[in-house]
């Protein structure tokens, strides 16, 4: 519904019961990001570890989220299990537009079950169910029962865990609809602490639009807009897992822990093998006609003679490059079968690929044995990650307990942290250079979408610190105040500040329309005073060795001007979080 | 000669589920930013790994939902399926009893909301699932 304040549902999960509140802010932080880190403020605790009952899990929505096309993304905001300060994830699939549909702009829970539980939620609904039978259940077996245990099909979103949240792996993460997932940070973790398994939300509200024409002639222009430009084709075709082989033609996909940025055998996993072989179909979140999301398939045989059985998988560029090239893999078939087997366990697909990465490299250098890995760990053997896959989200033994909570944490213990691709958190698909990695390493979600550094290197010849900063600063505020309505990041292009501003004041938004460039930077300030004052400390982060060690299109990598960038973005992240209220 | 066209969905196992139909029912005919208040509705059937339904009017000839109403608010239309006169609606519900494919949402107040083959979901399917059809005289 249109309201200039944000109406929220808080639920504790120690009572069951939950309560509407009223809380302005619509004009200053729009929503989605801006809304979550403002629910932080009221409901966390910034000095309490990130698994006390207390702290609040957030989901936010936008004031644009179902009215226009691909405002279809959710933010998750909760203090995170991989480094205990608050964090952002985000999530699609029918998240979003349920949220809008139960007439909620936020839910926040706070407390924790006594019993492994289910929360459904919905415009005129709300119950906390005990599912302790469901607790080990994976991923994949949890939806089925999950589907049949509440109406709605297809006007609904199911978040979930699998045991690797129960596990409280730093990295596990929360699935949306299957195919979709607030993957990195952890969200998982802070369900399985609440002993939270799903959250149902029913999407079964009816909200009368704006008078006059004006509304829906908008839409048909921005639907338009987005489908007839090259983004369709850009997402729809290939995907996201057209960069593989561009990234691995100019040498920089990060391929067998690092050791290289290209490969021919790169072939076997390209975004054009996987369309040619695997693509089943694809697929979309809920308002997005663009539908970039790809499914393909597994196919195992278990008996003898021609017993097969078969999944679906979806697929992007960032688990290829995680499960794929990271893993020196080289067959498609066999990077869905690892992928397949991080979905049912629940773990955030980038994590996991970049652990296991890092723990073949250590098996390899001596650094680890057999007794710590279980398996042969070895660079294109899809079998043995799979089961290590599986190791990692029960966390049978200590080391892999211990790599569960992030490869960082494990390389201190048994060494090797030189080779760990951690910028942050385990590296994302693009070795481009120096101002990607900065800004991974020192980025608000420590994500390859809090700006666009990947893009910067692919651009820049030059090496100029304060133009290089100077963007990272600047595009991170377009990008918050997008996450802020809340849109796919892939519509950014479409989604310019006067379109934002069309659509705001078509929807009688007016003061917020008018007001965009501060709520961007007011938002960006706010986030990083949170994160500031929940531990971050940008100026003492380290960048491994081996990314001073990369060799792109442009030559080795430049230490003295990854270092510059560093000392300088950090300067500038400590001005942004101190300077706000100020 | 009018024609006289019906809304088909001829090509639903290319739906990817994104609700553009649903959403731009619901937008123009309806006025109402909602899932269910539209004349085609989309279902993921068994889950998202099997697929999406649509579940529009089929244009029943003579249309059940239109005999059941007791107060001529839904009447039959020549091509198969029904008139909707608002005024006339008494909410009894009726009319979603009597469908046999469940293409009558009710809302809370128990307002009937249908498919009136109108064509206007038809451009936003990015799958040219759906179609406007001739029925034969």
């Amino acid at each position: 519904m249109i309201r200039d304040h944000f109406r929220i549902l808080t639920v504790d999960l120690a009572t069951g019961k939950g309560r509407i509140v009223i809380i302005d802010g619509r004009d200053t932080v729009a929503g989605g990001s801006g809304l979550a880190a403002l629910l932080f403020e009221k409901y966390g605790h910034p000095d309490r570890p990130w698994d006390d009952p207390e702290q609040p899990l957030i989901f936010a929505i936008g004031p644009l989220t179902g009215y226009f096309p691909l405002m279809s993304k959710t933010v998750c905001g909760f203090k995170s299990p991989y480094h205990d300060q608050y964090g952002e994830s985000h999530g699609g699939g029918r998240s979003a537009l349920s949220l809008r549909f139960a007439d909620l702009d936020g839910l926040v829970i706070t407390g924790r079950a006594e019993r492994p539980s289910f929360l459904s939620i919905g415009s005129r609904h709300l119950e906390l169910k005990d599912v302790h039978y469901m607790w080990g259940v994976d991923l994949q077996e949890s939806g089925k029962m999950l589907r049949k245990m509440i109406g709605g099909a297809g006007h609904r979103s199911i978040l979930r865990i699998g045991p690797a949240g129960e596990n409280l792996s730093a990295y596990a993460c929360i699935t949306v609809d299957t195919y979709r997932h607030f993957g990195r940070l952890g969200g998982g973790a802070v369900m399985g602490s609440k002993n939270l398994k799903a959250i149902a939300i029913l999407g079964d509200g009816i909200f009368d639009l704006p008078e006059g024409k004006e509304y829906a002639s908008l839409f048909d222009d921005v639907h338009n807009k987005l489908t007839t430009t090259d983004m369709m084709d850009k997402y729809h075709n290939l995907g996201t897992p057209v960069n593989v082989a561009i990234l691995n033609e100019i040498k920089a996909l990060p391929i067998r822990n690092l050791q290289r940025t290209t490969d021919p055998k790169i072939k076997g996993i390209t975004g054009e093998t996987f369309a040619d072989d695997t693509l089943l179909r694809n697929t979309a979140c809920a308002g997005c006609p663009v539908g970039c999301i790809h499914i393909g398939f597994v196919r195992e045989k278990f008996m003898e003679p021609n017993q097969y059985l078969y999944r679906q998988v979806s697929y992007d560029h960032e688990p290829v490059f995680a499960t794929g090239s990271m893993l020196g893999m080289t067959n498609a078939f066999s990077v869905l079968a690892i992928i397949d087997m991080v979905e049912k366990m629940g773990l955030d697909v980038m994590s996991a690929g970049v652990a296991l990465a890092w723990a073949t490299e250590a098996l390899e250098n001596g650094v680890i044995s057999e007794k710590e890995t279980l398996v042969p760990l070895k660079f294109d053997d899809a079998a043995g990650y799979k089961e290590a896959v599986q190791h990692l989200g029960l966390g049978t033994n200590d080391f892999y307990r211990l790599l569960a909570q992030g490869t960082m944490k494990a390389a201190e213990q048994y060494g090797g942290e030189n080779f760990a691709c951690v910028l942050g958190q385990e590296m994302a698909g693009y070795a481009t250079g120096e101002v990607f990695f900065t800004s991974q390493a020192l980025g608000f979600r420590h994500s390859h979408l809090d700006s666009g550094g990947y893009s910067f290197d692919q651009k820049h010849e030059e090496k100029d610190v304060k133009q290089a900063v100077d963007f990272l600063v600047k595009d991170e505020q377009g990008r918050v105040l997008l996450t802020s309505m809340v849109s796919c990041l892939f519509a950014r292009e479409v989604y310019n500040n006067e379109l934002l501003a069309d659509c705001l004041n078509a929807l009688g938004y007016t003061t917020l329309a008018g007001n965009m460039h501060q709520v961007a930077q007011h938002v960006q300030k706010m986030r990083w005073r949170l994160r500031l004052s929940t531990g971050f400390n940008p100026q003492g982060v380290k960048i491994p060795g081996s990314f001073t060690e990369v060799t792109t299109w442009k030559g080795p990598v430049d230490e003295k001007y990854l270092n510059a960038l560093k000392e300088e973005y950090a300067k500038r992240i400590m001005d942004l979080g101190r300077s706000e209220g100020t | 000669m009018k024609t006289r066209k019906i809304l088909t969905t001829p090509r639903m196992e290319r739906c990817i589920g994104c609700h553009a139909c649903s959403l731009a029912c619901a937008r123009l005919v309806n006025k109402k930013l909602s899932w269910d208040t539209a004349g085609i509705r989309i279902v993921s059937s068994g889950g998202l790994s099997t697929g999406f339904e649509a579940k529009p009017c089929v244009a029943c000839n003579p249309a059940p939902c239109a005999l059941a109403c007791p107060t001529g608010a839904f009447s039959q239309r020549k091509a198969g399926g029904v008139i909707v006169k608002r005024k006339l609606c008494i909410q009894c519900g009726d009319c979603a009893a009597a469908c046999p494919v469940d293409a009558v949402y009710l809302d809370a107040t128990t307002e009937p909301f249908v498919c009136i083959h109108c064509g206007q979901c038809v451009p936003f399917c990015p799958h040219d699932c759906l179609e406007m059809a001739e029925v034969a005289p």
